[in-house]
């Protein structure tokens, strides 16, 4: 019998349905759905383009108008199809061990070579770039897996212990086939060490705070190890007179920083204004001078200026730069959308092995994926004019009434400070001083509450938004605050206070807002967060424990190293007491938080909030207090009785008159008045190098806007392949359907014996 | 080593009782030709994914393949509605209704299939995961 197309099929594929019943093919059978996928793609389009018209016309219905779709289900595609889409390589390359080979092999190479793109020379010109490093079959080189795995365990002999472990670990293999290639790539000489793999990650609260506090720790330490060395340590050694009788120590010192505290290295009155451990005597001397042994002239108050300046100068460097690495690493476009999927796939916790408590996670589960449909539909309903209207409106109240709170406070804080100066103290009452820190401190802790209570009046559009708007405020809120603060201590104490020794008062003021806060914010977390927890336990019925509230906590960290930058340079060892009071919160808090609070819902916050944390406290943190310090640096008049600079209009007269010293002191030293006089008085050189600094900020911003753009185009580029994909499924579908009909046909008419030309006729037709 | 010798089969293995994904992760990792039993070897492997030194690549690796039902390579609309009644609860009274399981795979898909054909393959779900924080801390079982 003559047929018009005697296939030459080289395919293993069953021609027959007999076997539909049959489990259907899985990837991981490898050894049976090694197909040509390019063989049968030319064999099926030679048939084709003989049958020609009629298939046309069955693709184009099939997909219909516009966008492609699977047509029908995948369960009506024949098995042949299914065949085929099993061997596709985005569906094998998860579990074809040769694939994963290959790809640890050019991983590997590519960590040798320390370089991000695989070598042009050796690609297949055939495979997408991302299906290149799987080095599959459809590649006319594409290896044995026994040579794929000779060349890794080659790759991997090359490579250093730690990375070829490291690399091992990663590899989503077998245990027995990573023991395999552990053996085959071990090098005689060098012993395998167990090596531990860093330690398991905390659960996210955990984590962000320890990542924060500890690095809000490397910050103070550095501060203080530098002021220790230069400042504290040389003056400890060469101790001052004592202007009058110590006063004897009571309790109250740890509380208010004065009494005992006064005279001594804490504070800045302490300091001489002379050169400590001079060779030689003072001028009243004479001119002869005898020099002691081993005697260093050492110029406190040029230090103390120096110290102090060269301790920001680091701690601005070294945070930019934390700030610019942190944003580098958790920027990710879109990284906030997702959440549905991130939901169904992340929030299993593996971890539960009693029945009650896997109910319960399943109740967990499905009230969250409930609530997050909801809010989705809420936002997807069409938005009128009136309801944008109401919640613009909405929104610009709240908001109004959160400045209002601040501005009250600033306010409340100004007259509050006012009257304290106004009403006499008496010397005894060393208590009174502590009413002012109290009061700032209580308002620092009520005045968020208040806000948080009124944003539950606005329209939750975004939970994004939500966050930062609560940010914002809460920061405003403290700003305001501490502007009031740093005025009434710059502006009005040095008035008050002439005569006296301002900048010790200053410190000590410092000193014990820090404390206050340490000690409201201990109050705050047993009792706030254990009376919330039992209300809303007891009373409102919740069955969740009370949500972390990353934002509050991460803000009021801000806040005390604020305090300890703004007090640097009245009280030397304020970083000392403010590490010691970052510990103590930090264990305090991590206790508080196991016992009554639950991981916050958002999981994308915890990934942002570092790099929040770091802007935040760059910015206005950190700029603040160096903006104070500038101001009392060169603005400021020292008191006259106290200090290293009491002879001085100005701290940075200091400064000045080492450079005229330098000047008179000979041609050798001359370029340091130079660099002094031209560079750094002068504001030409300022603006330039601001200039500069504003020029590289914008290249890097369209930089990454046209990163951007170049994700977007690469997505439409994916879908459009996605489209291709589904069109060539739909046509393989139905040349199969086509020809297993033909089958069909050609076998119920065999069986009943019609003569062929019937068969023709039925086939012309 | 364990070998042929010892085998555990998945109703032994109290740790995943309370797992709704039990019998998949018995599946995944079995080496068995009737996949319903674990050698010692494949309870390592079991104990090395799930542990706290894995990589989260390893994991999200496994995890596909545990989630992936019917064993075809990808995740489609069967595998994610099996995937949130597994979450939710079998039962009749705790499934999601079957609009709101069609509106939550809809949103699913259109997160993160990236290529559009609706399905979600490796690349893609690995993808996803990146971006979540948690996903290492919660696939994992402590002893």
């Amino acid at each position: 019998m003559d047929m018009a197309q005697p296939l030459p099929f080289v395919l293993d594929v069953p021609e027959t349905p007999e076997d539909q019943g049959s489990q259907e093919p899985s990837p991981y059978d490898e050894s049976e759905v090694h197909d040509s996928f390019h063989q049968l793609i030319q064999e099926q389009s030679r048939w084709a383009a003989q049958e020609g018209l009629e298939l046309q016309q069955r693709a184009r219905g099939a997909t219909g108008s516009g966008q492609h779709t699977l047509s029908g289900s995948e369960g009506a595609h024949s098995t042949a199809t299914l065949r085929i889409l099993a061997s596709m390589p985005s569906r094998t390359i998860g579990r074809s061990r040769g694939a994963i080979i290959s790809q640890y092999y050019n991983r590997t190479v590519q960590l040798r070579r320390r370089s991000s793109r695989p070598l042009l020379g050796n690609l297949v010109r055939s495979a997408r770039p991302s299906l290149r490093m799987y080095d599959l079959e459809l590649d006319p080189r594409a290896q044995e897996e026994e040579e794929k795995q000779s060349l890794l365990v080659k790759e991997l002999q090359s490579l250093a212990v730690a990375q070829r472990d490291h690399m091992l670990r990663g590899m989503p293999l077998s245990l027995a086939e990573k023991r395999s290639l552990r053996e085959k790539s071990r090098t005689p000489r060098g012993k395998w060490r167990g090596q531990r793999g860093h330690g398991g990650v905390c659960s996210c609260c955990g984590w962000l705070r320890y990542a924060c506090v500890l690095t809000l720790l490397a910050f103070n330490a550095l501060l203080l190890l530098l002021l220790l060395a230069f400042i504290v340590g040389p003056q400890a050694a060469f101790p001052p007179a004592l202007p009058g009788p110590v006063p004897v120590c009571t309790g109250l010192e740890l509380l208010t920083g004065a009494g005992c505290f006064t005279h001594t290295v804490m504070y800045y009155g302490h300091y001489s204004n002379a050169t400590l451990n001079q060779p030689c005597g003072g001028p009243l001397e004479g001119g002869r001078c005898s020099p002691r042994a081993g005697g260093l002239p050492y110029n406190m108050p040029l230090a103390y200026l120096f110290t102090v300046g060269v301790g920001f100068f680091i701690t601005c460097i070294s945070l930019v730069y934390s700030m610019a690495h942190s944003f580098g690493e958790s920027y990710r476009v879109d990284s906030t959308s997702g959440i549905h999927a991130i939901t169904v796939f992340c929030s299993w916790d593996c971890k539960v092995t009693q029945k009650r408590a896997s109910r319960l996670q399943q109740d967990n589960i499905r009230t969250r994926l409930k609530e997050l449909l909801a809010e989705w539909q809420l936002r997807q309903g069409p938005r009128s004019v009136c309801r944008r209207l109401r919640q613009a409106a909405a929104l610009g109240l709240v908001w109004l009434l959160c400045l209002g709170t601040a501005l009250g406070c600033a306010v409340a804080v100004h007259v509050f400070s006012e009257f304290m100066i106004q009403s006499p103290e008496t010397a005894g009452q060393e208590a009174a001083l502590l009413v002012l820190p109290l009061v700032v401190g209580l308002l620092n802790l009520g005045a968020p509450y208040l806000c948080r209570i009124l944003a539950a009046l606005e329209p939750h559009d975004s939970p994004v938004l939500e966050v930062y708007m609560a940010i914002c405020r809460n920061l405003i809120l403290k700003l305001a605050v501490l502007g009031t603060l740093c005025y009434h201590w710059l502006g009005r104490r040095v008035g008050v206070l002439q005569g006296q020794c301002w900048e010790d008062f200053v410190g000590q003021e410092l000193y014990r807002f820090l404390v206050m806060d340490f000690v409201l914010t201990l109050l705050d977390t047993l009792f706030g967060e254990l009376v919330w927890r039992i209300i809303s336990e007891k009373k409102l019925k919740r069955r969740r424990k009370p949500e972390f509230d990353i934002a509050r906590n991460v803000l009021e960290l801000i806040y005390g190293q604020t305090l300890a930058w703004l007090g640097v340079l009245f009280s030397p060892l304020l970083p000392a007491v403010q590490i010691i009071k970052l510990l103590l919160v930090f264990y305090i808090k991590k206790t508080s938080l196991l016992a009554n609070c639950q991981a916050p819902r958002r999981p994308w916050l915890a990934s942002h909030m570092s790099t929040v944390f770091l802007t935040l406290l760059c910015f206005p943190a950190f700029l603040g207090a160096a903006v104070f310090l500038c101001y009392a640096v060169w603005q400021v008049k020292p008191s006259g009785i106290c200090g290293p600079f009491r002879t001085l209009d100005t701290m940075y007269e200091a400064g000045r008159v080492w450079v005229r010293h330098l000047e008179a002191a000979g041609p050798r030293v001359s370029w340091l008045p130079w660099v002094h006089r031209y560079l750094v008085e002068n504001t030409f050189f300022v603006f330039l190098v601001s200039a500069l600094l504003l020029a590289v900020i914008y290249l890097n911003i369209q930089v990454v806007r046209g990163q951007r753009k170049v994700i977007c185009l690469l997505k439409e580029q994916i879908s459009n392949e996605g489209e291709d994909k589904i069109f060539l499924i739909n046509k393989l579908h139905s040349i199969y359907e086509r020809k297993e009909r033909e089958e069909r046909s050609r076998f119920r008419t065999s069986q009943a014996a019609v003569p062929p030309t019937l068969f023709t006729d039925e086939r012309d037709a | 080593m364990g070998g042929s010798g010892s085998r555990l089969s998945k109703e032994l293995l109290a740790e995943y009782q309370a797992n709704p994904f039990k019998e998949r992760i018995c599946r995944v990792f079995s080496t068995s030709p009737t996949r319903d039993r674990l050698s010692f070897e494949d309870f390592l492997d079991l104990l090395s994914v799930f542990s706290d030194t894995a990589t989260p690549d390893i994991k999200s690796h496994y995890a596909f393949r545990i989630f992936d039902f019917d064993d075809d390579g990808t995740l489609n609309r069967e595998d994610l509605s099996q995937l949130v009644n597994c979450l939710t609860g079998e039962s009749e009274d705790t499934r999601l209704s079957a609009s709101e399981m069609k509106q939550l795979i809809d949103n699913i898909l259109e997160e993160s299939d990236i290529d559009r054909d609706g399905t979600i393959n490796l690349s893609e779900f690995q993808h996803v995961i990146s971006r979540s924080p948690d996903f290492a801390s919660s696939f994992k079982i402590v002893l």
